[in-house]
């Protein structure tokens, strides 16, 4: 399978992507220019995290108009898997292909830590190898994390099982304490309506070796393998 | 065509947390300013444009707010009426 990692300019986790999927995953990535047209042919799209276009304006909000996003949309459109990871969340709210927004983080602070995050449901193609209600290891780091939407949004995600990764604490209590960032309903990353969009705060990608100190988030990646190639 | 300039303020949706607004809400009152009951802190951003008229350059702008300027889900816009630039 091929997947295809979305540079733009100031995107700083592109790389980190690209190895999470050749080294640890063993399977094919090319990195696709922001100005390109060309998806070259990638079954699984990742918008990474980083600062692209410098933050200006709105986290995500430049990003959306660059090139390669109209492919992106249009993959994601036609149920093409895309996963927007911290930045890249931010820009796949801002392109509306997943509904709300993220704000600057209650407490001001850019965070940058390992946080624990409750799988909410495990009936996705991007966390079937998960059980529901595991607790994993997941860095984040930003400064625009706070997930916001309308109450009748976040009912919809909340009744539709879309709320994916919740902010839990070791035990996977969904606590105020647990929340890094003051998201709603201590929301980490939700899907799309049709479940090929995942966006999330925390970084996968940065979960996929004991060296990095957590495995957490190599499922993730191999979840994908399992649901689109069967 | 002319030429217009157009002001918008863009502020955080009322109702939503708005940290900076507190962060400097709380600063304004450590420093004496006890009569301060709330801050927001918004952009304010300047656009020149070609318009037929002061209106279209107005709905001009408007409409770049719906499409990028703001955020329809966070936050408000203000236009200020357009001005011969």
């Amino acid at each position: 399978m091929k997947f295809g990692v979305v540079t733009f300019p100031g995107s700083n986790c592109d790389y980190d992507a690209f190895r999470a999927i050749t080294d640890v995953l063993g399977e094919e990535a090319t990195y696709l220019w922001h100005k390109d047209h060309d998806l070259q042919g990638s079954d699984v799209i990742i918008l990474p995290g980083g600062f692209s276009y410098g933050d200006y304006l709105r986290a995500g909000a430049i990003a959306r108009f660059s090139p390669i996003m109209q492919e992106v949309a249009a993959h994601a459109k036609a149920g093409g898997p895309v996963i927007g990871i911290c930045n890249g969340f931010q820009i796949a709210c801002e392109a509306g292909l997943l509904p709300g927004a993220l704000m600057r983080n209650a407490h001001l602070q850019f965070v940058s830590a390992e946080i624990r995050v409750r799988v909410e449901n495990a009936d996705t193609m991007f966390t079937n190898l998960y059980e529901r209600g595991e607790i994993l290891r997941i860095p984040i780091a930003h400064g625009d994390g706070r997930y916001v939407a309308p109450p009748e949004v976040l009912h919809e995600l909340e009744t539709e099982g879309r709320v994916v990764f919740r902010y839990a604490d070791a035990s996977g209590a969904i606590t105020a304490d647990a929340n890094p960032n003051g998201s709603e309903q201590n929301i980490a990353g939700i899907i799309s309506a049709g479940g090929n969009v995942l966006g999330m705060m925390p970084h996968p990608e940065r979960a996929c070796s004991p060296l990095l100190g957590s495995s957490d988030g190599v499922r993730l990646l191999e979840s994908i393998l399992t649901r689109v190639a069967a | 065509m002319s030429k217009f300039r157009i002001a918008v303020h863009i502020t955080p949706r009322k109702g939503l947390l708005d940290p900076q607004g507190n962060a400097v809400k709380g600063a304004l009152q450590t420093l004496g300013f006890k009569a301060v009951k709330d801050v927001h802190v918004g952009r304010y951003i300047i656009v020149e444009a070609d318009a037929h008229d002061a209106l279209a350059a107005e709905d001009a702008v408007s409409d770049m707010c719906n499409k990028l300027l703001a955020n329809p889900v966070t936050e408000d816009f203000e236009i200020e009426s357009a001005v011969p630039a």
